[in-house]
Formats: structure tokens, C-alpha cells, sequence
């Protein structure tokens, strides 16, 4: 491993072995109280004695998220296509999908979840969060298939390319960094999008990691809240990584920004 | 008589007139520069020849059917994403070509221009003169015996150009090409081509018309000769004597 991934990994590592560290003393030399700040070791004792109900909200939100995730993706480039193709629709639609991006998912939730019946908030949760983690994949796509090349577009010109031909060989790909740009901040929406929509329309019916946080809330278990942030910050860690992954793999050939230092 | 044109004229949807009645034609087997200053409409009469735009008024009349033609451009405009081989097949895919005869065509023209060794590297791995050579085998894939080349050699080092300049000279010998070429270089249009057509700033019309057929062979040698120095002064004058008038 070279010099400069050892302290890629190892610095952030560092600070927080030093900030739990820190945090443990901070609890027990003030007598700060468990409600109030449990300490780490509290936070992992709370942990391990609800795993099971934790794993089953991790699962829960889990699969909202990526189901949302890959709704907001499929809708995103659909839509950007459909504009690509035509400025009068994308004038005529653009509105729309900023009026939909702009208007607080939380406000829409109450009625989102009259009309999915409140027996399905997990539907809710779910529509609210595709909601959410649409927009960046549209403006992105819509942007990148536009920017293709205009040299590249006569070359096609020239030779009688289908529209199929031209969106699959040169407007696609040309879009591909500016969707993989969108999918890295949908991924995150998308997780966002299922924490703040549970806890607005959430019910017993829809259970992932933002109802236990209410929950433990509720009854002052602290330490279990912390537990279930602690889950929800892992899984959002996860998802940018295994995205920019994804990024790095899709343009390490001819992309700029995946250009090894030289 | 390979293609003419006839009257043509090209106003632009924004008002700007491009072309103002320009008449000439083009031999089969002809290597033509255009030369002018920028913005002369040398490029907007290459996308009339190429069929990528439609003349305002007049004509652009090819003698026969419509050849195959192949259209390179300023700054090669490969497909960043895909290697020199599927760079070079696109042409054969778009006009949907079977695989096995495009297998060959792009290993014959990567032969051609010498990048065979080439074929799986990506447009960034390559050089500004390798990229241009890539560029001409994707135009010659499809087989077209017409080449139109925009300002081609502009971005690169001399050195580099002048040895594209020989190696363009001997394709057109070797493929019995036509080649019409844009330069704003009166060495370079005097250097390469059998003929140079100088054309007028904005709107462009043709302003001479200057035929040099011998040699038939150029070496850099002949850049030392007092015919080629006398054809440059002539295509210069004819440019200069169009500044001077107001």
C-alpha cells in the first residue's frame, strides 16, 4: 500500500479512535446523563441487545432506498431522453419536474399517504424517496446528452444515423460522467429521501431506521438512536463508495477525471 | 467533372450570408485547397459538398450518384470513450456493414495510416498526429474516394504537419482520392494541392483559381523551388489584393 493510501485511510481512522476516545472520557467525567449523551460503549451495549430489531430496520431502509434509487435512475434518464429529443417538451415539462424538486417532501407526504392508504406507508416511503433522488438524475442526463460533441453529431450526420444510433453510440456516452455525477447525489438523496419521508409518513407499518430512532425517541433510549444513526451513516458511507467506485471503473479509459496522477 | 457548384449561395438562419453566388467545379482525382481568411466560408462550403447543410440558392450538382465521402475534422473529433479500432468502425456501423467486412476495413485502413499496432489504445494514450491519422482511416473506412478536410492540420506542431502534409499526399496518389482541404495556409494549400481556390472574406466568392498539377511528386525539396515560391506569392497577392479593397 503506498504512502499516500495509508494516510488516505489512516488519518481519518485516527481522529476517530482520538473523537471516541475523547467522547467515552467526556461522558464519564462530566456524569453527562445516558439520556442525554450515552457513551460509545453505551451506544454498542445498546447495539448488540437489539440487533435483530436493528438489522430488520437496517433491511427495511435498505431496500427502500435502493428501490427508490434505481425508480429516480430509470424515471431520471427516461425523462432526459424524452427531453434530448425535443426542446419543446423539455420547455414544455422542465417546470414541472423543478416544481416537484422544489416542494418540501414533507409536505407532500400527508397526501401521498391518503393516497396510498396508510395501511402501505412503505409504498409512501417509497414514492416520497424516488421524489427525491429524481431531480439530480434528470438535470444531469438532460445536461450530458446534450453535450455531446457538435463535430461528433455531423459525423453522424454524415453517415445517416438513426436518432437510436445517435442516443445509444454518441449521446449516451457522452452523458455518462454527468449521469454518474447525478446517481452519486441521488444515491445520498435517495437515503435522505427514506429517513425524512418515514418520519413523516411513516407508521407501524413501515419500520425501517428512521421509525426506531423516533421510537427509542420516544422512550428515551438514546443509546439505541445513536445505534441506528450509526447504521443509517453506514449505509450512506456505503453507497457514495460503492457509486464512485462505479464512476472510476465506467471512466478510467478516457475520462479527464479518472486520469492517474502523473 | 465530379460535382459542381452552381450559383450557390448560403445564408445562415441568424442573417450572416456565407456564401454569395459561388460557382465552381471539382474534377475527379483533384486535390483542392480552399484558402481564406477566417470566416471566408471555406468550412460552410465543405458542409455544402459533404451534404451536411443545404445551399440558400443555387445548386451543389455531383456529375454521378453521390460517392461515398468521408469528412475529417479540425480537431479529429474521436469518440474519447472507445478505442482507435471501434473509433474507426463507426462509420461501417452506422451504415450497418456486416462485422466480417468491417473487421477488415478497419484493419486495412489502420494499416494505411500505419496505427495498426495502435488499434485497442484509447484517443487520450495517442499524440495530436496520431489522432488526426486516426481520424482519416475512420473517414477512408467506408471506402470513400471523396475526402473533405477542415482545417485538418491546424492544431498541430510543424514538424508533425508537414509530415501528415507527405503522407496525405501519397494517400491521395495511392487511393486515387479527391480530396478538397481547408486551410488558412497558403504553404500548406500550395504545398499539397493540384489546385488552390482563394476565396474573399465574408460574404465568400471565388477570388483565383490557381492550377499546379506538376510535380506530381512533392518532397520537401520542393518547398525550396522558385515555383513554389512564385505560387505562393500568387495565392498571397490574390488574398492581399482582397484586403486592400474596403
Amino acid at each position: 500500500m503506498s504512502r499516500e493510501r495509508i494516510w488516505g485511510y489512516g488519518l481519518p481512522a485516527l481522529v476517530a479512535v482520538a473523537t471516541m476516545g475523547f467522547w467515552e472520557w467526556i461522558v464519564y467525567a462530566l456524569d453527562i446523563k445516558h439520556f442525554v449523551l450515552p457513551a460509545p460503549s453505551a451506544i454498542a451495549a445498546a447495539a448488540i441487545e437489539s440487533w435483530g430489531s436493528l438489522m430488520d430496520a437496517t433491511w427495511v431502509t435498505i431496500r427502500v432506498t435502493v428501490i427508490a434509487f434505481v425508480l429516480a435512475l430509470i424515471f431520471g434518464i427516461a425523462f432526459a431522453t424524452l427531453f434530448a429529443q425535443s426542446r419543446t417538451i423539455e420547455r414544455a415539462l422542465f417546470p414541472y419536474a423543478v416544481t416537484l424538486q422544489v416542494t418540501p417532501v414533507v409536505a407532500i407526504a400527508p397526501l401521498i399517504l391518503i393516497w396510498v392508504g396508510p395501511d402501505n406507508a412503505e409504498r409512501a416511503v417509497l414514492i416520497l424517496a424516488t421524489i427525491v433522488a429524481f431531480f439530480p438524475i434528470l438535470a444531469n442526463a438532460t445536461l450530458g446528452l446534450r453535450s455531446a460533441d457538435r463535430q461528433l453529431h455531423e459525423l453522424f450526420d454524415l453517415y445517416g444515423a438513426s436518432r437510436w444510433q445517435r442516443l445509444i453510440r454518441l449521446q449516451f456516452p457522452a452523458a455518462l460522467p454527468n449521469i454518474l455525477t447525478g446517481m452519486k447525489i441521488s444515491g445520498g438523496l435517495a437515503l435522505i429521501g427514506a429517513v425524512v419521508a418515514e418520519f413523516a409518513a411513516g407508521s407501524g407499518t413501515s419500520t425501517g431506521l428512521a421509525w426506531v430512532i423516533l421510537q427509542a425517541g420516544f422512550n428515551l433510549k438514546v443509546a439505541k438512536a445513536f445505534a441506528a444513526l450509526g447504521l443509517l451513516a453506514a449505509i450512506g458511507i456505503t453507497i457514495y463508495a460503492l457509486l464512485s467506485l462505479l464512476e472510476r471503473h465506467a471512466l478510467k479509459h478516457w475520462h479527464e477525471s479518472a486520469r492517474p496522477p502523473e | 467533372m465530379l460535382l459542381s457548384f452552381d450559383n450557390v449561395t448560403k445564408t445562415f438562419p441568424n442573417g450572416t450570408l456565407a456564401l454569395d453566388r459561388v460557382n465552381l467545379s471539382i474534377a475527379s482525382g483533384e486535390f483542392v485547397s480552399l484558402v481564406g481568411p477566417s470566416g471566408c466560408g471555406k468550412s460552410t462550403a465543405l458542409r455544402l459538398i459533404a451534404g451536411l447543410i443545404e445551399p440558400s440558392a443555387g445548386k451543389v450538382a455531383w456529375t454521378h450518384a453521390k460517392p461515398s465521402v468521408g469528412f475529417v475534422f479540425q480537431d479529429a473529433a474521436l469518440m474519447p470513450w472507445a478505442t482507435v479500432a471501434k473509433n474507426v468502425r463507426l462509420p461501417l456501423e452506422l451504415t450497418r456493414k456486416d462485422d466480417a467486412e468491417a473487421d477488415r476495413r478497419v484493419a486495412d485502413t489502420l494499416e494505411l495510416v500505419g496505427l495498426t499496432k495502435f488499434a485497442n489504445a484509447y484517443p487520450r494514450e495517442l499524440s495530436g498526429g496520431m489522432r488526426m491519422r486516426v481520424s482519416i482511416a475512420r473517414a477512408l473506412a467506408t471506402d470513400a474516394s471523396v475526402l473533405l478536410m477542415d482545417e485538418p492540420f491546424a492544431a498541430l506542431d510543424e514538424l508533425t504537419r508537414d509530415r501528415l502534409n507527405d503522407e496525405l499526399r501519397e494517400l491521395w496518389a495511392v487511393k486515387n482520392l479527391t480530396i478538397v482541404f481547408v486551410t488558412h495556409s497558403v504553404y500548406e494549400s500550395v504545398y499539397l494541392s493540384s489546385r488552390v481556390i482563394a476565396m474573399s472574406q465574408r460574404p465568400g466568392r471565388v477570388i483565383a483559381d490557381i492550377a499546379m498539377t506538376e510535380p506530381k511528386t512533392r518532397t520537401r525539396d520542393f518547398r525550396m523551388t522558385t515555383a513554389y515560391g512564385e505560387r505562393c506569392r500568387d495565392v498571397r497577392s490574390a488574398l492581399q489584393r482582397e484586403l486592400a479593397t474596403p
